[in-house]
């Protein structure tokens, strides 16, 4: 995967799958610190502590139709390939909290590629659930939540409806690219 | 810059759509997004998928996603399920191939045959 916009949305299926109800994705660049960390936090059924310990290996999986997986493996070689480190916080009933960081200017790091695409699909994709999303460029932020869009256009009107849809794509870019320097 | 108080036109305006569709049933577009689908580029394909329907306003054409459907060869995989039709499975999509898609199966009925499983796996 050549985006790590890819990787979040490789990783938000394991939440979407793991039942959560909202899922939360922060993704901070900092000059200062030459560091970009990507965090994604959902409330689905969470991982008992041993098989936690277990996920960075691409022999543990939960999918039926094979016995590997690599989606997170890759995305943990991806952050240490750059001098950075993945961790990953579970707890059975609460859910699942997943931090990567990445050296920001590293020859390795690969781009962020489109995030506000990789949002909206998501978004668009799992109507029912509610996505935070939380970028962070230097002191500049953008917070897109779902659960206003609900709000504002009441609970006749599913987000995936085109228009609102439209919409949503975007404010999201808009939102992503009047950030310093855009991400 | 878009905001919040947009909503309320937009809220209006599906309003009047959905109260005269609301009787038919509608058509789902499922794309295999496990890291197969996503790395063999299911993302692009999605996006088209999207736009597609957003742009012929169709109230009545749903776009999900699935997890490894669990023939990772033929990544990206599509499955459409329309009322009174049987699934049908298309491999190895691009955005040019989910056009012809939406254009031919979902809004005409035809299904693309050379984009199929059937046509890939004996």
């Amino acid at each position: 995967m050549k985006e790590l916009s890819l990787h979040i949305l490789d990783l938000a299926q394991n939440s979407i799958v793991a039942g959560a109800k909202l899922i939360e994705i922060e993704v901070a660049e900092s000059k200062k610190n030459d560091s970009l960390t990507i965090l994604i936090r959902d409330d689905g059924k969470g991982m008992a502590a041993d098989f936690a310990k277990t996920v960075t290996s691409p022999f543990s999986t939960t999918r039926t139709t094979r016995k590997v997986g690599l989606g997170i493996p890759l995305f943990e070689e991806r952050a240490e390939m750059t001098g950075g480190r993945l961790s990953i916080r579970s707890e059975p009933g609460k859910g699942t909290e997943l931090f990567a960081e990445f050296g920001l200017s590293h020859v390795d790091r690969v781009p962020m590629g489109d995030l506000a695409g990789t949002a909206f699909l998501l978004m668009n994709s799992n109507p029912q659930l509610d996505f935070r999303l939380l970028v962070r460029v230097d002191e500049d932020e953008f917070m897109f939540d779902t659960r206003q869009i609900r709000e504002a256009l009441g609970a006749e009107i599913p987000l995936n409806s085109p228009e609102v849809a439209a919409w949503m794509m975007e404010s999201l870019k808009e939102g992503i690219e009047s950030l310093h320097g855009g991400m | 810059m878009k905001s919040l108080k947009d909503l309320e036109a937009i809220r209006q305006r599906t309003l009047q759509d959905v109260g005269i569709r609301n009787d038919r049933k509608g058509t789902r577009i499922v794309i295999g997004m496990a890291t197969c689908g996503i790395a063999a580029g299911a993302r692009p394909v999605m996006m088209k998928f999207v736009e597609e329907v957003a742009n012929r306003k169709l109230q009545d054409v749903a776009v999900s996603q699935t997890g490894c459907i669990g023939m990772c060869e033929f990544e990206p995989l599509v499955e459409i399920y329309a009322p009174g039709q049987e699934k049908v499975t298309y491999v190895k999509m691009t955005p040019e191939k989910a056009a012809r898609v939406m254009s031919d199966h979902i809004v005409n009925g035809q299904v693309v045959g050379e984009y199929t499983i059937g046509s890939v796996k004996k």
